[in-house]
């Protein structure tokens, strides 16, 4: 299981590090695949039907349909690498560094009662990736990478979510994933709206809209 | 107990009557006099052996969970109702008479009742959340007291400094309470008490964030700045309240947080003596160096809770090193100074308002010679004046008696710093004694001695009996306290053991006996001097006595002008200090030596802790939301920062600090 939560939080570092979003998207579709992995180890059976619904379900929306969906949606967008980017990706990785130290340095401040099933590198790296995802958020102003960031965040968020996988229906993980695949079409209309309007997609020129 | 939440209760519908009646005399009437009413049989209750039950708690079960609102009267509760019951009675009383002839104070005369009721309910108040809110509604209705003369700018200004100083001390009220409640699971009083697992780094962080909350209502230096502001703008009977009572509850809550704590580490009491230490001297030098009778007597407030302060941490030290001795002396003085101060400030307020009423001015240099017009305050304002500068035979003088005693114990009974503490301590409360008898020396001598300096006292008469009747008891309780302390240290040290549980009777007993020979000593003071003044009045009694003015140095015709003035007086005190007073002085000396011409001297002391503390803080603080402000303008992204820093702030003090 470590070998997955280590992968989850490696696949952040390649999000923030590279500069070409067609790396980010890819990296975040690993990430996905990842996760999707992660919860049916975590379940513990192998041949549970309701796991293996599950893992299927996880992976086609994560690792395929939401990357496919970016890609698409940026397809005639002239912005394949982030120029000039707010804050230079060298202290965003200083910042993510820092950021995984502090989580992993509480290791044992968060004692998981549910079993020998979960690690315990589990809390830390999902409070990595939440963090990393607002990070990003923070950080860029492209709607694309708003996107990203938002993907990111939610992985960590379903993370966290797997120290209670085993008592959870399988029904409201898959109304979650629903959510989330509404969410990008929704952004991924946005992202087209934006361009059409401004020539652009930086969020910032949303601002401009406002009445001041 | 239900006796006395029932008294509590009654206020508020006092208060609620006298806001839905129009006619001004009616609604003042039932405002002051109701209130004074319900404290005063709230004060009979409390002495009533039948209502006095120890352990009768009263808890009000609430639907939301982890929710339930107590109140409890123990014996620290119970000594502060009986101030806080035993001032607003006779508070009450003088505010009507001052409401008749004030009348642009009669709407903001009901929050009066709300007041004392707020008051007395911080202190029954045995949970967290009923304390806070308590806490917040008292700290509201002041300020609708505070600024009942609204329409003035210079009110306007107190009302928000003390708006802004109180919530900021709230906050950090908030934030102890949270995790007080965080780390005992309970919103209780008694599971704070019980569940004391708390590692000692949150243990002193609550005991800061307590100093800080609950010492900014108690005007410890230099979170004082409000009381100087706040007092004056208040009408006088309001100022005798606050600073008699109101301000006590800072030091309620500080001690009921000690409870809270444990066993104190010894650097509590020792940063406690120095705050009280730095308190009790920069107050009085403030208040020496003022103008204005009522901020003046504001800054004396900032002095006595210094005094307070210190005999708490003496208390604190003594229990540390579980000297007992020190221990009572410490907090019995403390908490003895509690009632003392109320009597001899609120008498010292009611005379400003007899000041304000028979001059209406309180300007220290356009007074003078009030001694002539009305011999009765300046009387009693000599009583309260020598009170507070802790002269025998009154009751200033047995408070700081035993905080003095418990000095000695620590520099006797201690190892290192401690000694140092100790006898920094003793300097500077003899420092601040001093000093306090020169500045009420300037204010008796200026206001009340000599010729009067305008014609503001033009046919002036004493206030009426309404006005003088609860001051008269006031003062006479000074001089009891100052020769029969037994009634009230046997409440003192009810009180005390709930802070220092291992100092049992009889250790009090040893506060007890040297204590004989001070009142001893007091008595026969008085029959000698009685005695004096008989044989006086029998010797004069067959010569003719002709009365002359003063001996003038030989100028032909002195002019009320020639006085001292407030300032001329505590000019070289001021001269003195001017390293740590830096008044800003404006001379415009006179050129011609053989010919004096006119020249002027200005001397003016602004407030250090105001204007080199508070002001830069505030200002930097107010760069730094209006760089977030600007941010916040342009995109989500800003907001998001915010929610980012706070998480990982939040996520810090969870995890590394427990809190």
């Amino acid at each position: 299981m470590n070998w997955i939560l280590v992968g989850i939080v490696l696949t952040t570092f390649v999000v923030l590090g590279s500069s070409r979003i067609t790396t980010r998207i890819k990296a975040v579709a690993i990430q996905g695949g990842l996760l999707s992995v992660l919860q049916f180890v975590a379940r513990g059976s192998l041949f549970d039907i309701h796991g293996a619904l599950l893992f299927g379900i996880t992976f086609f929306i994560k690792t395929i349909i939401i990357p496919l969906l970016i890609f698409r949606s940026i397809r005639g967008i002239s912005m394949r690498v982030d120029k000039e980017p707010k804050v230079s990706s060298h202290s965003l990785l200083l910042t993510l560094g820092l950021i995984t130290t502090i989580s992993f340095l509480n290791i044992n401040t968060f004692p998981l009662a549910v079993g020998a099933t979960i690690s315990s590198l589990l809390i830390p790296s999902a409070l990595t990736t939440v963090l990393t995802g607002l990070l990003i958020l923070v950080t860029k102003t492209k709607a694309t990478n708003q996107i990203i960031g938002f993907l990111i965040l939610e992985n960590g968020v379903f993370t966290f979510g797997m120290t209670i996988v085993s008592e959870f229906p399988t029904i409201v993980e898959v109304g979650v994933l629903l959510d989330i695949l509404v969410g990008v079409f929704i952004m991924g209309i946005m992202i087209y709206q934006i361009n059409r309007t401004f020539d652009d997609i930086d969020t910032k020129s949303l601002s401009l809209l406002g009445d001041a | 107990m239900f006796s006395v939440l029932a008294v509590i209760l009654v206020l508020p519908l006092v208060s609620l009557v006298s806001f839905l009646l129009k006619n001004e005399i009616k609604k003042s009437a039932v405002a002051c006099l109701g209130t004074s009413l319900a404290a005063g049989s709230g004060l009979i209750l409390l002495f009533v052996p039948f209502f006095q039950q120890p352990h009768d708690n009263v808890l009000i079960p609430t639907n939301i969970p982890l929710v339930s609102f107590a109140f409890g009267v123990d014996a620290l509760s119970r000594f502060f109702l009986v101030v806080i019951f035993g001032l607003s009675f006779l508070v009450g009383i003088y505010g009507f008479g001052y409401i008749k002839e004030h009348k642009k104070f009669v709407n903001s005369s009901p929050f009066f009742s709300l007041l004392v009721a707020a008051m007395a309910g911080v202190v029954i108040s045995k949970d967290g959340l009923s304390f806070l809110i308590i806490w917040e509604l008292m700290s509201i209705v002041s300020f609708f007291l505070v600024t009942a003369e609204h329409e003035n700018k210079e009110v306007q200004n107190a009302g928000w400094i003390y708006l802004i100083a109180t919530h900021l001390a709230t906050a950090f009220l908030m934030m102890a309470f949270v995790m007080l409640s965080k780390s005992s699971g309970s919103l209780m009083f008694g599971e704070f008490v019980l569940q004391n697992n708390r590692t000692p780094f949150l243990n002193g962080l609550l005991f800061i964030f307590a100093v800080i909350g609950f010492g900014t209502k108690a005007g410890i230096f230099p979170f004082h700045v409000w009381l100087p502001h706040a007092h004056p703008a208040a009408p006088s009977y309001i100022s005798a309240l606050m600073s008699g009572v109101m301000i006590k509850t800072g030091i309620y809550g500080i001690l009921r947080m000690l409870t809270f704590l444990g066993s104190p580490p010894l650097w509590w009491g020792e940063t406690l003596v120095v705050i009280g230490v730095v308190s009790a001297v920069m107050g009085v030098l403030y208040a020496l160096m003022q103008h204005d009778l009522k901020r003046l007597l504001a800054y004396h407030s900032v002095e006595n809770i210094g005094i307070i302060v210190t005999g708490i941490g003496i208390g604190l030290i003594g229990v540390s090193l579980k000297n007992n001795m020190m221990a009572v002396l410490g907090f019995s003085g403390a908490i003895l100074h509690v009632l003392n101060h109320a009597i001899f400030k609120g008498l010292l307020f009611l005379c400003a308002g007899n000041v304000m009423y028979i001059a209406h001015t309180l300007t220290i240099d356009i007074l003078g010679g009030m001694i002539k017009k009305t011999p009765f305050t300046a009387m009693l304002f000599l009583i309260a004046a020598m009170s507070i500068c802790g002269l025998p035979p009154f009751n200033g003088f047995i408070s700081e008696w035993l905080v003095y005693t418990g000095l000695f114990n620590g520099i006797l009974n201690s190892l290192g710093h401690t000694v140092l503490i100790s006898i920094a301590g003793v300097l500077g409360i003899a420092l601040a004694g001093g000093l306090a008898v020169a500045c009420f020396t300037k204010v008796f001598g200026v206001v009340f001695l000599g010729e009067s300096r305008s014609g503001l006292l033009q046919g002036s008469r004493e206030p009426p009996g309404l006005l003088l009747s609860p001051m008269i008891i006031l003062a006479v309780l000074c001089l009891f306290i100052g020769i029969f302390p037994w009634p009230f240290l046997n409440m003192v040290f009810g009180a005390m053991q709930i802070m220092a549980p291992g100092a049992g009777l009889v250790d009090s007993d040893h506060v007890m006996s040297p204590l004989v020979n001070v009142s001893t000593i007091f008595v026969v003071l008085i029959v000698l001097a009685g005695l004096m003044i008989s044989i006086r009045s029998l010797v004069f009694k067959k010569k003719q006595i002709q009365t002359t003015v003063t001996w003038d140095c030989g100028y032909a015709h002195p002019t009320p002008r020639m006085q001292y003035t407030a300032a001329s007086f505590a000019e070289p005190i001021g001269s003195f200090f001017q390293t740590i007073l830096r008044p800003h002085v404006h001379r415009d000396k006179t050129t011609n030596v053989f010919f004096p011409e006119g020249a002027v001297f200005d001397e003016h002391v602004p407030d250090y802790a105001e204007y080199n503390f508070f002001e830069p803080l505030f200002k930097r603080i107010g760069s730094i939301i209006i760089f977030i402000q600007s941010k916040k303008k342009s995109t989500v992204q800003s907001y998001l920062t915010l929610i980012f820093i706070t998480l990982i702030i939040l996520f810090v003090a969870e995890v590394w600090f427990g809190i």
